[in-house]
């Protein structure tokens, strides 16, 4: 068990030290879902009553393609100087080189959207009716929720031909019950007509069943021939 | 067996034919409805067809994962049969026996859940090795098409009767297209990926993708469905006309799948021993190549 921790702490501090150096993941995310916003707010223009009910869905979808950019580069990074084949080859566990990847993706994806939150409500004059604490829980289980299976699918597509389009074809489709209960939830928290709880308990349905299966089959992902 | 599938084509044909003279003349005609109902007849059929596939697909992929290690597939077989006991049992359980919609005897569904573990043994017995793969592959393809079938031919449907073409949000609506999503995506997987890899990759996508159907559909809970109720233990009434045609036709429509899967099949077997013979004959190097000829197995010749 601690060669699982340490071998989990050590890439992940290596993630975090190689994006604190570069900032590319984080750069190209910032400005990336920047444009997505400033392109929604010109071709919506909103009251802010009306904000209330579509801005959920603009905010997901923000981050949603932000994070495929993140994403991509997590296992792209390790294959130059075949890193990836180091790892392969080692006797390291292979779900903390996962575990590691997936926290770290979701430490540069909260970053993000720590920043972006702020952007959203100054240009959508936002202002929450309902509980807005509901808020927090929806935003953690929703990013783990597109984290865990992106980093999963990230791994799968890297071994594919063309392999930046293929990551939002394969993390798309699975991710829309996780997609439907960020936005119904934070629409619900944003408009206060109705409870949250349900969209929380579904997310925390999906992170559980996928974070369960994502560890269950990385390993047979990693040493496929 | 090669003989059998000109005899099963042309029986495939006269049910097929005579399915269609039932559900367009013999079927009674709808009272509130009137015939554009009709197209019940291939609608569902076809999504019967396709969820069957796509469970097909679901247990030869975790089959071809579970056969990578010892150890697994120990486990995953010990899994199979503690759902088939645990499925046996607890319909008859009060408690469980109260949740059971209405409409639907507990010993049919206790049967339905131990099929699923015989299925996948019997699966793993046929279909040894890499066929595993073929037949996911197979099924997820002719199933994307029955899928296909289903989403259009229920917009035809919806417009006459609801007055729209799709109700977004609708619980069955939604989670078909979203199954119709994941296939295609897994066909697109299949169609990108490297060829030595590609069957591991795709299994577990497969895995991935028969965990998500349920989630969806839990998703969209909230939603009330416009769609109408199951014919089978949805507690609505059918005429017993229309049920026997709608039975006829979806035995019709099992076979055709079935005769497309079985072409397919070997279709994709003959791909890959050809594929295999031009590496082997690309190893041995032109000389020997062009002394003997490809080791092409006897089904290919």
């Amino acid at each position: 068990m601690s060669s699982f921790w340490e071998v989990l702490s050590a890439t992940l501090v290596k993630d975090i030290r190689l994006e604190w150096r570069s900032k590319d993941a984080l750069n190209a995310m910032l400005f990336f879902s920047l444009l997505v916003v400033v392109i929604f707010v010109f071709s919506f223009d909103p009251l802010a009553e009306e904000s209330r009910h579509i801005v959920g869905g603009l905010v997901w979808v923000a981050f949603l393609f932000a994070a495929v950019v993140a994403l991509n580069q997590t296992w792209a990074r390790e294959l130059r100087n075949q890193v990836l084949d180091a790892y392969r080859v080692s006797p390291a566990p292979a779900n903390a080189l996962f575990m590691a990847k997936s926290v770290g993706n979701f430490l540069f994806v909260s970053v993000l959207e720590a920043l972006m939150t702020p952007l959203f409500i100054v240009f959508y004059n936002l202002h929450v009716l309902g509980p807005a604490w509901q808020l927090v829980p929806l935003a953690l289980l929703g990013t783990w929720a597109l984290v865990v299976n992106g980093t999963f699918f990230a791994a799968m597509s890297v071994r594919t031909r063309s392999r930046e389009i293929m990551l939002p074809l394969l993390l798309f489709p699975i991710s829309i019950p996780a997609v439907l209960g960020m936005v119904a939830g934070t629409t619900a928290v944003l408009t206060g007509e109705n409870s949250a709880h349900f969209y929380i308990v579904l997310l925390l349905t999906y992170d559980v069943v996928f974070t369960t299966a994502s560890l269950a089959l990385f390993g047979t992902i990693l040493h496929a021939e | 067996m090669k003989r059998l599938y000109p005899i099963l084509s042309i029986v495939t044909v006269a049910l097929l034919g005579y399915a269609l003279y039932q559900a367009l003349v013999i079927a009674p005609t709808d009272a509130l409805q009137g015939d554009v109902y009709r197209i019940i007849y291939y609608h569902v059929p076809s999504a019967w067809t396709a969820f069957l596939l796509f469970f097909i697909n679901f247990v030869a992929s975790v089959r071809y994962l579970a056969g990578s290690k010892a150890s697994t597939e120990m486990a995953v077989k010990w899994i199979a049969i503690f759902i088939g006991v645990v499925g046996f049992i607890a319909p008859f359980l009060p408690p469980v026996r109260a949740k059971i919609p209405a409409g639907m005897e507990p010993s049919a569904v206790a049967t339905t859940i131990v099929l699923i573990p015989v299925f996948y043994f019997l699966v793993g017995k046929w279909f040894p090795g890499d066929k595993l793969d073929v037949l996911a592959l197979t099924s997820a393809e002719v199933g994307v098409v029955f899928c296909t079938i289903v989403l259009v031919t229920g917009p035809l449907w919806a417009r006459p009767v609801w007055g729209i073409w799709w109700a977004p949000g609708d619980i069955r609506l939604t989670s078909t297209l979203v199954m119709w999503l994941i296939y295609v995506s897994y066909l697109v997987l299949r169609r990108f990926s490297n060829s030595a890899q590609t069957q591991m990759l795709a299994a577990a996508l497969a895995v991935f993708g028969a965990l998500d159907v349920p989630l969806v559909y839990l998703s969209i809970w909230f939603f009330r469905t416009q769609h109408p109720q199951p014919v089978i233990g949805g507690g609505g009434q059918m005429d017993p006309r229309m049920l026997h045609v709608l039975l006829f036709s979806w035995m019709a429509f099992l076979l055709f799948g079935f005769l497309v899967c079985w072409s397919r099949f070997r279709l994709e077997l003959l791909k890959r021993e050809v594929e295999q013979a031009h590496a082997m004959e690309s190893l041995v190097g032109a000389e020997a190549s062009s002394n003997t000829s490809l080791p092409l197995s006897r089904s290919a010749r």
